[in-house]
């Protein structure tokens, strides 16, 4: 009995590590790539070793880009589209799970429908607003045109709606408003999926590419992380740069994941079981 | 109608009147009112500017703007340029989303059990939701660099009829993360009763996984296949990026929303817009389908 434990158990680490390697191994090539000296990087042979290491090419990326202003600028950003994105679907939210109002299938299409628009369709048309506002090169620029989100909704709408009818009824007869019964009852026991949809909304916020390439025109003063890496790009012999400063820029979100996962993690079983 | 609604509001013990009705959705415009706002500014608006300027055609120059009317919408939308642009994001769907299912559902359920160090094995499988697209495609341009990359032959990115997949590589890798909490959520909300419940029927663990938890977790699954579906459909950063030249060889990545990005000069916004719109509708009735079919199929639990 004691033997067939450990054998399953082995099995179940043996597989938990070969998928481990297939989610680690391109971000391990990287790494291998950002310190290798570019110039031997032509040799033919596959780098699973570093070749010529070269330790200062984190420094170096970080001074090039000028990261440390851009980072800070990416986490204003990231932090007020995340708490914006969190209130405005939770509210939204509760009104399509718990409220009465006419049209209600249609106008919760409307919403999914935002979906179906990626910004790659709505970038034009987006960048002559704020353009218009003179909000070029600004923070506004950055946030403003992501405070909300039919993800969000959709998310956390079908988290209220999984609250037990009998309680919401039971919430009802004592007499609770509707705020009430958003903050005592809803937000508590939708607690696990408001935490995953924070942490999905801050990441994606954070990694957002496009949208800041375009609405600034001085990468220098205002680009956020993502952008300051790019601008590496302009000189071709700073390839191991771009990967270094892509690391780099990665680290507090892996960082942030760590610590964030955990607390994620032990809400979804203690949280998700209660309800 | 109104008579069935205010008997089971009686029937629940609530009072209900049309002014409280009425009350109700006031309270809704509310909370739905900062959300419809951005939404107006953000996505409404443009997107009818998009279907107007659909309506005009510029010259080569890009000025000189005049009036075509709905014919451009018939040879734009009937063209071979946005059909092949159609099938390309089909392909892309194709690779990514049961990949995306699949290795979620497989990373969830393999690391959704009591070991020690299970913790470290989560971080690692999330770890992907930290990189951006462009972060991602930049990695795997080096992976398959034919000259220095770990996938040396075949050489995926110039080969039209592989390019496709060398792209859909990143999102697949890219996907594991997202894919992986989200399903991890929904088996860790399964009551332990119930599968210790199947597990005294006598159930095996593969018979147990599909006669119980793949059932509990359809609701997940199916928000999960919403997911990927809009990702894959809206790809364009790992396209710009993996691609050499931009579009793939033959334009073989050249996918709806690459054309679109394509079209944006002053001389070409016509069609552009006009490819907008079309992008638009497909993906709405494609996941309004998903929604209508997958909606009566899926186990809401209740």
């Amino acid at each position: 009995m004691g033997s067939e434990e450990t054998v399953r158990k082995a099995g179940w680490y043996t597989l938990l590590v070969a998928l481990a390697l297939v989610v680690l191994l391109p971000i391990y090539f990287a790494l291998v790539r950002a310190m290798s000296d570019p110039l031997t990087l032509t040799e033919s042979d596959a780098l699973l070793v570093p070749r010529d290491v070269q330790w200062d090419v984190f420094n170096r990326a970080w001074d090039n880009a000028n990261l440390g202003g851009a980072m800070l600028r990416s986490l204003i950003v990231t932090v007020a589209i995340t708490v914006s994105q969190v209130a405005t679907s939770t509210l939204a939210a509760y009104a399509f799970a718990y409220l009465w109002f006419p049209f209600k299938r249609v106008v919760f299409a409307l919403f999914m429908a935002t979906l179906l628009l990626p910004l790659e369709v709505t970038v034009l048309p987006n960048l002559a607003t704020i353009s218009n506002l003179g909000w070029r090169d600004s923070l506004q620029g950055l946030i403003v045109p992501f405070l909300a989100t039919a993800l969000g909704t959709f998310l956390i709408r079908q988290a209220f709606l999984g609250v037990p009818s009998e309680l919401r009824d039971a919430a009802r007869l004592e007499g609770w408003s509707h705020w009430t019964l958003l903050t005592r009852l809803a937000i508590p026991l939708s607690r696990p999926v408001l935490a995953a949809f924070t942490l999905i909304s801050f990441l994606g916020a954070y990694n957002q590419y496009l949208w800041p390439r375009i609405v600034t025109t001085n990468p220098e003063d205002w680009g956020t992380a993502p952008i300051a890496v790019q601008s590496l790009s302009s000189n071709p012999e700073n390839a191991n740069l771009i990967v270094a400063g892509s690391l780099v820029v990665a680290v507090p979100m892996v960082v942030l994941l760590i610590i964030f996962q955990r607390h994620i993690i032990r809400g979804l079983t203690a949280g998700a079981v209660k309800g | 109608m109104a008579t069935v609604r205010s008997e089971l509001a009686k029937a629940r013990g609530a009072r209900v009147s049309d002014t409280s009705r009425w009350r109700e959705a006031g309270l809704a415009l509310l909370f739905l009112a900062p959300s419809i706002v951005a939404f107006v500014i953000f996505f409404y608006y443009p997107f009818e500017q998009l279907v107007l300027r659909g309506l005009y055609r510029n010259n080569i120059a890009g000025d000189n703007l005049r009036y075509v009317g709905a014919g451009q919408y018939g040879d734009v939308l009937g063209g071979d340029d946005f059909r092949q642009g159609v099938w390309h994001s089909v392909q892309f769907l194709i690779y990514t989303v049961p990949v995306g299912l699949l290795m979620g559902t497989v990373l969830a359920v393999v690391a959704n059990r009591r070991l020690r160090g299970i913790k470290i094995f989560q971080t690692i499988f999330t770890s992907t939701v930290a990189t951006s697209t462009a972060v991602a495609g930049f990695i795997f341009l080096a992976l398959l660099n034919p000259s220095i990359g770990l996938i040396k032959s075949p050489d995926l990115l110039s080969q039209p009829s592989t390019a496709m997949f060398g792209v859909a590589l990143v999102s697949m890798w890219q996907n594991l993360g997202l894919s992986f909490v989200i399903v991890l959520a929904g088996l860790q909300a399964i009551p332990q009763e119930v599968e210790e419940a199947s597990t005294l029927d006598g159930h095996g663990p593969l018979r147990r996984f599909f006669r119980v938890t793949l059932p509990l977790i359809s609701p997940v699954l199916l928000f999960l296949l919403v997911v990927l579906v809009i990702n894959a459909f809206q790809a364009f950063a790992q396209i710009d990026a993996v691609t050499r030249p931009s579009g793939g060889p033959n334009g073989a990545t050249e996918t709806v929303v690459f054309k679109i990005f394509e079209n944006r000069t002053p001389d070409r916004l016509g069609e552009g817009s006009v490819m907008s719109v079309g992008f638009f509708v497909i993906t709405f009735l494609v996941t309004m389908g998903q929604f209508s079919f997958l909606e009566r199929r899926v186990h809401y639990g209740e």
